[in-house]
């Protein structure tokens, strides 16, 4: 894996969260202020601009860089230093390599959950993006220690951070704007952890497509 | 969805993504003496910033309060305001350019409302400041007793208090008190007031077109916030008397303000409520501090913070001693509060 598929996930993380721009904010409205997906939508149109402006030569650690840079000056809200911060911590992870291989993958999205985690300040089962992100990485890392192929493993992951996804509908949020809806946040699927899903998903189809 | 699933709220716009700017190219025709508008940071400067050896005011939030926060861009009050898009916190690039705007060697307060993304983009915002050696102190408000328990939530909001401390801590800088004298009496304006809001309608975002949530016709959201998120609890409209007494009883049932105390009462308008219902509510409001004992030396009514058209109000109480007395009577000059001068 190379900046070709960091390039790859950036475009299909835009256009997944492209297509669901209306369903994220549906979502939003039920339990916070309906502007998740116009966020994420002009945050990740931003970053395809910035990364077609990049050097081809840049490395996809300084690729992911960039791109966290540009949602956290792009989206605003809470997802802009969260996801901002995330892509940035995996960029360094990367550091200057060229290319990746599977355990530096699961490791730069380990330094991204850390990321998301340390400045959010929430944990697993507080209804937030980080109840889709915490199981996808956790299984990409078990399933690679396991002896599974990155293609695998990396379906394990999506699939972790779906049921993530979905189980945030019976809880009880206690952080971000949701939290002041007390228990009438109960039976809302979370707008966060649903576009967490869908970046998730985008890795997954990059990596798939380009191997 | 078919278009007749969705109510569509009438607005007058353009192209609904321009409705920031285009807001902004607009308060700065009408308010140049006061102000100017940097659009390509999106930000408003006060005329004349920086002022040398002044501490600087900065606050900031997402669009659809207006007036606040670049309305109170002006003498005695902000040095600068960095609207978001609607309903969204500004992003740290905003904060730090407006930072930069108005530092006049003597520090900035930022004055943040309590949101998650409000915090978390003036927190970078900050960093990179200081980064820059500019010297900055964060304030935070959070004043909504609605949130009941705030170790389940990410703690009381920042609703209109807010106002308040932008009032009184612009009038301690334009006295010229230090970055500590300053960021200390928002502090202390922020810990003496207490807000409550009640919404009868939604409102509609200019990007989603329709309201942002369903309220019945004899329906109201009790303890709603300022950006259109649904409140705690839905009631029955009752009369407005028994909304307010339940209104000042939340507030008084946290505010330490023995009877006998002076407050500043702000009755403030969410946008769609008439200044005819908002004088109805003030007057129920002085029946009910007289009924605590409490004498109303200050007042504010009319829309302020807001939640672009909806309807509702909040209350205010913040319990005044002389030195805040003295600052909220300094003279201040911005687009929606001037007095003294």
């Amino acid at each position: 894996m190379d900046a070709g598929t960091v390039r790859s996930w950036m475009s299909a993380s835009a256009a997944a969260i492209r297509e669901q721009r209306d369903y994220l904010t549906q979502l939003d409205a039920a339990i916070g202020d309906a502007d998740h997906g116009a966020n994420m939508d002009r945050g990740f149109t931003a970053v395809l601009e910035q990364l077609d402006a990049a050097e081809a030569s840049q490395p996809p650690g300084k690729l992911l860089l960039t791109a966290g840079s540009t949602l956290v000056s792009t989206v605003g809200g809470a997802s802009g230093p969260l996801w901002g911060t995330a892509l940035r911590r995996a960029g360094r992870a990367l550091g200057e390599e060229v290319e990746f291989d599977g355990p530096q993958l699961a490791a730069a999205l380990e330094a991204a959950l850390g990321g998301v985690v340390e400045l959010g300040a929430a944990a697993e089962g507080e209804k937030t993006m980080v109840d889709s992100l915490a199981p996808a990485v956790r299984t990409l890392r078990e399933q690679l220690a396991g002896g599974s192929e990155l293609g695998p493993a990396l379906a394990a992951a999506r699939a972790a951070s779906e049921e993530g996804m979905r189980a945030t509908v019976p809880l009880q949020a206690t952080k971000g704007r949701a939290s002041y809806l007390g228990e009438r946040s109960i039976g809302h699927q979370d707008p966060g952890a649903t576009s967490t899903a869908l970046i998730v998903a985008a890795l997954e189809q990059a990596i798939s497509r380009g191997a | 969805m078919s278009s007749t699933d969705v109510a569509t709220v009438k607005k007058f716009l353009n192209n609904p993504d321009d409705l920031v700017p285009e807001s902004l190219a607009g308060l700065e025709a009408a308010h140049s003496d006061l102000l100017r508008v940097d659009l390509e940071n999106q930000i408003v400067v006060r005329r004349g910033a920086p002022t040398s050896g002044k501490v600087a005011l900065v606050s900031g939030g997402g669009a659809g309060h207006e007036p606040l926060h670049g309305g109170f861009v002006g003498v005695g009050m902000l040095d600068a305001a960095c609207p978001g898009a609607v309903f969204t916190s500004p992003v740290p690039d905003q904060m730090l350019a407006a930072t930069k705007a108005v530092d006049g060697g003597a520090g900035v307060v930022h004055i943040v409302k309590n949101y998650t993304g409000d915090v978390l983009n003036f927190r970078l915002a900050a960093e990179l400041a200081e980064d820059d050696g500019i010297q900055v102190e964060s304030v935070l408000t959070n004043d909504d007793v609605a949130v009941e328990d705030s170790l389940y939530t990410a703690g009381r909001r920042g609703v209109g208090v807010t106002v308040l401390v932008e009032k009184i801590a612009g009038a301690k800088a334009a006295a010229g008190g230090t970055l500590a004298e300053v960021a200390g009496i928002a502090r202390k304006v922020n810990a003496q007031g207490r807000s409550f809001g009640v919404a009868l309608t939604s409102c509609a975002t200019p990007t989603s077109g329709g309201p942002i949530f369903e309220i019945g016709s004899n329906e109201m959201e009790f303890g709603v916030g300022i950006h259109g998120e649904p409140g705690r609890r839905r009631e029955r409209v009752k009369p407005a008397a028994e909304i307010v007494e339940q209104m000042t009883t939340a507030i008084l049932g946290d505010l330490d303000a023995p009877s006998g105390s002076n407050v500043l009462a702000f009755v403030n308008g969410l946008g769609g409520t008439p200044l005819i219902e908002l004088y109805l509510v003030y007057n129920d409001l002085t029946k009910q501090l007289e009924r605590h004992g409490l004498t109303a030396t200050r007042n504010l009514v009319g829309n302020y913070i807001t939640s672009l058209e909806m309807a509702g109000v909040s209350i205010t109480l913040l319990a005044l001693d002389e030195e805040l007395t003295m600052l909220w009577d300094a003279p201040v000059h911005t687009p929606a509060l001037r007095w003294g001068t």
